[in-house]
């Protein structure tokens, strides 16, 4: 929040004066009927997405020349707001003249690129990116229909935020190599999240196989995994003393894990870390045995001399080992 | 010619109104609880506003009615002081509503449901309105109040708030209604319909934005929402809002006074209005007729997005309205008309037209004119109406794309 959020513009207003004059008069609505076409020996193609019950609805039109694979005419026809008509019309002049294998390349992006009245203002506000995307999977789903294929064969890789375009692979490296915390930052960073925001967490306009939310704690959970292992691993001594007091206990979970637990359940016990108290001399772990560690004659003796020196070797020679 | 006809979200200040407040601005400046001259001066401009409201609502002298600065404010009001009266600091845990209600309704219950409150939103019945017999269903011996608008905004449809106050008193709950969408358009009769609460806003009656006001039944104690002086009898604290608070009188004694004569006169035009769009093939409106207030009609035209239509509208100098998918910021469907069992398809193709007392028969003629064509191009595009169907492969599942 800031004063330009105060009040914001009029959902109209910004819209390009392309949009608005296609929306007006668009250049390609209509029909392609299948006689016409089959008088000129070429194949034609009528693919639906969406649903008047989804408020968004678009069906697009190519006649094909069969032995070119070249769309020689396109038309549409939609059930949708003015941006949605204004992206129908410029994904039908995208596709006309090119081939079908040409035109399955031509993505959201392009449809809202092209709507532009100049290349860095945005044809639409935020919340209108999602009308481009109909126009970007009723061409895969046409392209699918022409070539006989599934159309979810021409996605190389898995898009999480499909108005900008971006993958579950970018989302994942750039929440590692940035340290991100929050989905804002992703948006930030990606432009993901951004636009119709479906894709930040369950509930949005349109369900989505992954959510930035997910995606964002599993990184972060894998990340601290990593740190917690490679800590246990290094046997970090100066990290470990000025660890928070959370990571401290994961730190020592993470060692107990490694080279404890599985003695202690052998034998139908377990632990637990309580508690971790830090004084100039001593880090004190106190745990509790669960099962049969508990009034176990070694639980006092060899196993906790055991812990400790784990831990000690581990962590921080400063560990002392206290079961309640 | 530019039409207007979106009076549902706020109305053409009055003129008569305006030359009313112009005054109270630089000549009738004085703070009114000042004990000079200069706020005294006010007062007898406000004892009349005072007096013009209580006549417009029937109000009793035992009554209060407490001017605020908007009907978000009352029913805030009347919301966050029941909560801290009767559940806070008392035994109550439960407040019922209705699905439709306006926002600083709804969004006041969700914030007190984080606070623990039991919240019932109870759901519409296909002419848009709850039923008196399903509200005393809902009605535990927790309840703290009864919170239901006087009519919708959306559809127009007036719900049954007297037979709803008295069961309301039967159980010995406490009653709230909104009447932002019916003072000023239908009779509004506080000493024939018992409510303990009501809330108005002067904007929708062709009075100033800015202002509004509680009605308070035999002056029943509620903690102020707002501490500070001792204003309005300590209940509402700031200082009066001089010229909007003359301006509100004067507009609710203008829309109230002959109202009968006045209603005949706007449904006439707004039936005329929608007959003639219901000429179209596959629309509906939304809600009985003789059950709505007199200016509303919330229609559905198959085919044809809302804010496709809003668009053409608007290209046409006409000003309507919308709560469908791509006209709101959330991109959701129109949640009264899925509330009233719309399914998915017409929820996205409302288009709301609310008629003033301002409107003339050429504005509804060139409106029935300019509304048709624009049916017509938008049709001529739209999916829907398409004869080639989808070749081989190409159909969809019905929505596949959203979901709700």
């Amino acid at each position: 929040m800031a004063k330009a959020d105060l009040f914001g513009e009029s959902l109209w207003d910004a819209y390009s004066n392309k949009v608005t004059t296609l929306m007006n008069n668009p250049q390609h609505q209509g029909e392609i009927f299948q006689e016409d076409v089959d008088k000129r020996g070429n194949k034609l193609i009528v693919a639906d997405f969406g649903a008047e019950s989804c408020g968004d609805a678009v069906r697009l039109y190519w006649e094909v020349d069969p032995k070119t694979d070249m769309i020689i005419d396109s038309k549409f026809k939609s059930f949708g707001c003015g941006t949605a008509i204004a992206s129908s019309d410029v994904m039908t002049e995208l596709c006309i003249g090119k081939t079908v294998q040409e035109a399955v390349k031509i993505t959201n992006i392009d449809v809202e690129m092209a709507l532009r009245d100049d290349p860095d203002t945005p044809a639409v506000p935020p919340q209108k990116m999602h009308c481009s995307v109909m126009a970007y999977d009723v061409i895969k789903k046409a392209a699918g229909m022409y070539l006989g294929v599934d159309s979810e064969s021409f996605e190389e890789e898995i898009i999480v935020c499909e108005c900008a375009r971006v993958s579950l692979q970018t989302v994942q490296e750039v929440i590692r190599l940035n340290d991100l915390t929050t989905v804002e930052q992703i948006t930030d960073y990606t432009k993901a999240g951004g636009f119709c925001k479906s894709c930040i967490k369950p509930g949005g306009h349109e369900a989505r196989e992954y959510y930035l939310v997910d995606i964002l704690a599993d990184v972060r959970r894998e990340m601290d995994e990593e740190k917690m292992k490679a800590a246990a691993d290094a046997g970090a001594e100066g990290d470990f003393e000025t660890m928070t007091l959370v990571q401290q206990i994961k730190a020592i979970d993470a060692v107990i894990d490694e080279s404890v637990r599985q003695y202690l359940v052998m034998d139908g016990g377990n632990m637990e870390v309580i508690d971790i108290k830090t004084n100039d001399e001593n880090i004190d772990v106190y745990i509790r045995y669960l099962g049969a560690c508990n009034g176990c004659a070694s639980s006092t003796t060899g196993t906790l001399y055991a812990i400790e020196s784990t831990l000690k070797e581990k962590l921080s020679k400063k560990v002392r080992v206290l079961p309640i | 010619m530019q039409v207007y006809l979106d009076n549902n979200a706020t109305t053409m200040c009055d003129p008569l109104v305006v030359e009313a407040m112009l005054p109270f601005f630089s000549e009738l400046y004085g703070n009114p609880n000042s004990l000079h001259k200069f706020g005294t001066a006010t007062h007898p401009a406000i004892k009349k506003a005072i007096d013009q409201v209580y006549t417009a609502l029937n109000a009793g002298d035992n009554d209060d009615i407490i001017f605020t600065s908007c009907a978000t404010e009352s029913n805030n009001w009347v919301l966050k002081s029941i909560y801290h009266d009767l559940i806070q600091h008392g035994e109550k845990n439960h407040i019922i509503t209705t699905e439709v209600e306006h926002p600083s309704v709804l969004a006041t219950c969700r914030a007190l449901e984080d606070d623990g409150v039991k919240v019932t939103y109870l759901p519409v019945n296909e002419d848009g309105i709850v039923e008196a017999h399903t509200v005393k269903s809902f009605i535990t011996e927790r309840t703290a109040l009864v919170s239901i608008m006087w009519a919708s905004n959306e559809t127009g449809s007036i719900f049954p708030i007297k037979e709803i106050s008295e069961v309301c008193q039967e159980k010995g709950v406490l009653f709230h209604s909104d009447a932002v969408q019916a003072i000023g358009k239908i009779p509004v009769d506080l000493t024939d319909v018992k409510v303990d609460f009501v809330s108005m806003s002067a904007h929708k009656f062709h009075g100033p934005k800015g202002v509004g006001a509680l009605y308070i039944r035999n002056s029943r104690k509620l903690s102020p929402l707002l501490n500070g002086g001792e204003h309005m009898g300590g209940r509402r604290s700031g200082t009066l809002n001089v010229p909007y608070i003359v301006g509100m009188g004067k507009a609710i004694e203008l829309a109230t006074t002959n109202i009968e004569e006045k209603m005949a006169s706007i449904s006439a035009k707004r039936d005329r209005l929608e007959d003639a769009i219901l000429e179209l093939d596959d629309t509906f409106v939304v809600g009985k007729r003789e059950n709505r207030t007199p200016n509303t009609i919330l229609i559905s035209i198959r085919g044809v997005e809302g804010e496709g239509m809003l668009w053409d509208l608007n290209n046409g100098q006409i000003g309507a309205s919308t709560g469908s998918a791509c006209a709101s910021e959330d991109l959701e469907a129109n949640t009264v008309m899925l509330a009233i069992g719309a399914d998915n398809e017409l929820a996205h193709t409302g288009i709301r037209l609310s008629l003033s007392r301002f409107t003339t028969d050429e504005e509804v003629d060139y409106t029935i004119n300019h509304f048709k064509n624009a049916v017509a191009r938008l049709r001529a595009i739209s999916s829907s109406f398409a004869k080639q169907q989808p070749t081989e492969g190409g159909e969809v599942k019905e929505c596949e794309l959203h979901h709700h």
